[in-house]
């Protein structure tokens, strides 16, 4: 018999949608776990967030007021080793988010929890069992965790399905912890993103070029030709890290997420964090050497091919 | 001014690899080697402050748990201006996961008293993008990640770093130190070694050690260790893509095909 605890997420009053995933992730194993479903949320007004969390299935909500404004990474992992204390989950799901990395792991180390994160498929065999990538998501590896009470899971955004919205209010608990004093940092304010010139997701066809183009003298000549294809020039973060384009170009978790009609990749091996800027496209073509990238996993349409080959050959066909 | 760099060596997978028959890994044939991506970055980050500091009191130690084919990517921090290098090894720590990592870094870090921890964000091979956070917790240090900009002030003890959030978002945070912090590419532009850097590299301190003699035996080890694989496998990739075979003008004339198709209508 074990509980499951999913820790919720919210930034800026809104809740994130991997918060529904990871119920959906938890609900799909509680029939096997043979325990209840607790979700917690902290946050100045947890309440707020009462009713979006209250899928059919939940057995309770926590409600934890969090001292702090926004997310802060020591109050965070407190009040996740307080509940994990008092209510004993065999399970614990968090995001494979900016901020539940940072904090998850830390809980999992002091507490000696099993542990896994960028989890993709999770199972239950007498315990969980999650899958994961390994060797840059060219393979997936299964893991176990045997001799843990308790095992904190971390699961890769966009991977599981998001319950929909419940048909009453979920039974709701308001915790009280001690947190004052715990924080360790002091929020000093956000910089939004800066508006641009360009807009790529407004774009109905990218070519999206990576590190395969290997040389900034290059950039140019797919300016040129995403011109002549009618296309709009993006690109993976490699390229915005070493000055080469702007980021207002770059697809990604921290850059844009895109949803054009056409999404042509050139030498982008399809690293998770790309992949989550793109893999909605109506049509991904990717084009890359190495015939094991992760690429082709979410593309429509792929060639084992030289990039500089191909664009030489779509200058030709295109003249 | 000390800072403690933990930096891996990661395996990237040959284009042409072989499992080993019994699935529980990758022929070690078909691996090669190199510096984390990520630890290029927090590397720079730290001479960068030592050099600002200036003084002959400031160091920057870097660390690995790894086999005899890490102590290259050890070499290559101590060419780029790294002081001093730890490398920490037991057959026991192959197939590691990152929270027995982290419990071994602790060990290592502990007795070092640094100013700042700096990691990098992810290791590109395993993309666990835990180690770091996990550190920080067994050594009970504040911490913060994916760091995207570092501004340290040593005489107020506090480091102001912009994190970078998802959608390009930055929340700026001031924490205090000793602290520990994970560091995102692009936050500087990693120098290179000169020849004659390489050559000295050699000269420079490098220890070799295990975790049993910084007091971590093999039953904290596996006490500290998060998870088990079970097996490794190819994807399910389902459908996956449909491949375009043929020279590279087919290859053209047929996406200029799918182009049109999609793009009209
Ligand atoms: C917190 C966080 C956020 C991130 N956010 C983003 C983000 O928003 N966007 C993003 O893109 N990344 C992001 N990353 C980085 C991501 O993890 C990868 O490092 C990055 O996406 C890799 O870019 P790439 O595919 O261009 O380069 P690589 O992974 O180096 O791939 C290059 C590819 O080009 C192929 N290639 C080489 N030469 C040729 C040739 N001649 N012809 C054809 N193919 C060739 C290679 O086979 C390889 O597959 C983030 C990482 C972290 C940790
Ligand atoms: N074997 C290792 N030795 C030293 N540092 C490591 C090791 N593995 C991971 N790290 C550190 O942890 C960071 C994140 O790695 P990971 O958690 O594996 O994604 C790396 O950039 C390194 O700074």
């Amino acid at each position: 018999m074990s509980d499951v605890l999913v820790v919720a997420e919210a930034r800026r009053g809104e809740l994130r949608e991997v918060s529904l995933e990871l119920i959906g992730a938890a609900l799909a194993v509680k029939g096997q776990a043979g325990g209840r479903v607790l979700v917690a949320v902290l946050d100045p007004e947890p309440d707020r967030f009462a009713p979006a969390l209250s899928a059919d299935g939940v057995d309770e909500l926590l409600l934890v007021t969090a001292p702090t404004e926004h997310f802060e990474a020591h109050v965070w992992q407190r009040a996740l080793e307080e509940l994990i204390e008092a209510e004993r989950p065999g399970l614990v799901l968090l995001g494979h988010t900016i901020d539940s990395l940072g904090f998850g792991p830390a809980v999992a180390a002091r507490r000696g929890l099993g542990f896994a994160s960028d989890v993709i498929s999770l199972s239950w065999d007498g315990g969980p069992v999650a899958g994961r990538g390994a060797y840059g998501d060219k393979l997936v590896a299964q893991l176990e965790f045997p001799g843990k009470e308790c095992t904190l899971l971390m699961a890769r955004p966009g991977t599981f399905e998001p319950v929909p919205a419940g048909s009453e209010a979920a039974a709701a608990r308001s915790v009280e912890l001690d947190l004052d004093g715990v924080a360790a940092s002091e929020h000093l304010g956000f910089e939004e993103v800066q508006e641009a010139d360009v807009d790529i997701t407004k774009a109905p066809f990218l070519v999206s070029i990576g590190r395969g183009v290997e040389d900034q003298d290059e950039i140019p000549r797919f300016e040129a030709l995403a011109d002549k294809l009618g296309a709009t020039l993006s690109v993976s973060r490699p390229l915005v890290d070493a000055g080469w384009m702007p980021s207002a170009r770059q697809v990604g978790q921290s850059g844009k997420t895109v949803k054009p009609r056409v999404y042509l990749a050139l030498g982008i091996s399809g690293a998770v964090q790309h992949l989550a800027g793109m893999r909605t496209a109506d049509t991904i073509i990717a084009v890359n050497t190495d015939p094991e990238a992760p690429i082709f996993g979410v593309a429509h349409f792929g060639a084992v091919a030289d990039l500089f080959e191909v664009a030489d050959e779509l200058e030709q066909v295109l003249e | 001014m000390k800072i403690v760099v933990p930096v891996k060596q990661v395996a990237a997978l040959d284009d042409e690899f072989e499992l080993l028959e019994d699935g529980s890994g990758v022929d070690p044939d078909f691996l090669e080697f190199e510096l984390n991506e990520w630890d290029a970055f927090s590397l720079e980050a730290a001479l960068t402050l030592r050099e600002g500091a200036g003084g002959d009191d400031s160091e920057v130690v870097v660390v690995t748990v790894g086999d005899e084919e890490a102590e290259e990517a050890l070499l290559g921090c101590l060419a780029r201006g790294a002081d001093r290098a730890l490398r920490i090894w037991d057959e026991a720590l192959s197939d590691a996961d990152p929270l027995a990592i982290a419990r071994v870094l602790a060990a290592a870090v502990t007795p070092e008293s640094p100013d700042l921890v700096l990691c990098g964000v992810q290791s590109s091979d395993a993309v666990n993008g835990a180690t770091g956070v996990a550190l920080a917790g067994y050594l009970e240090m504040p911490h913060v990640a994916v760091v995207k900009q570092l501004d340290y002030d040593p005489a107020q003890s506090t480091a102001t770093v912009k994190r970078e959030l998802e959608g390009g978002l930055v929340e700026v945070v001031r924490l205090r130190t000793p602290a520990l912090l994970t560091i995102q590419t692009g936050i500087n532009e990693p120098r290179y070694a000169n020849l004659r850097a390489i050559k000295q590299a050699r000269e420079k301190p490098l220890e070799v050690t295990a975790p049993a003699q910084l007091g971590v035996d093999a039953d904290a080890l596996a006490a500290a260790a998060g998870s088990r694989r079970r097996d490794l496998r190819p994807p399910d990739r389902g459908e996956g893509a449909e491949m375009i075979d043929g020279s590279p003008n087919e290859v053209a004339s047929r996406i200029v095909e799918i182009v049109r198709d999609r793009m009209s209508g």
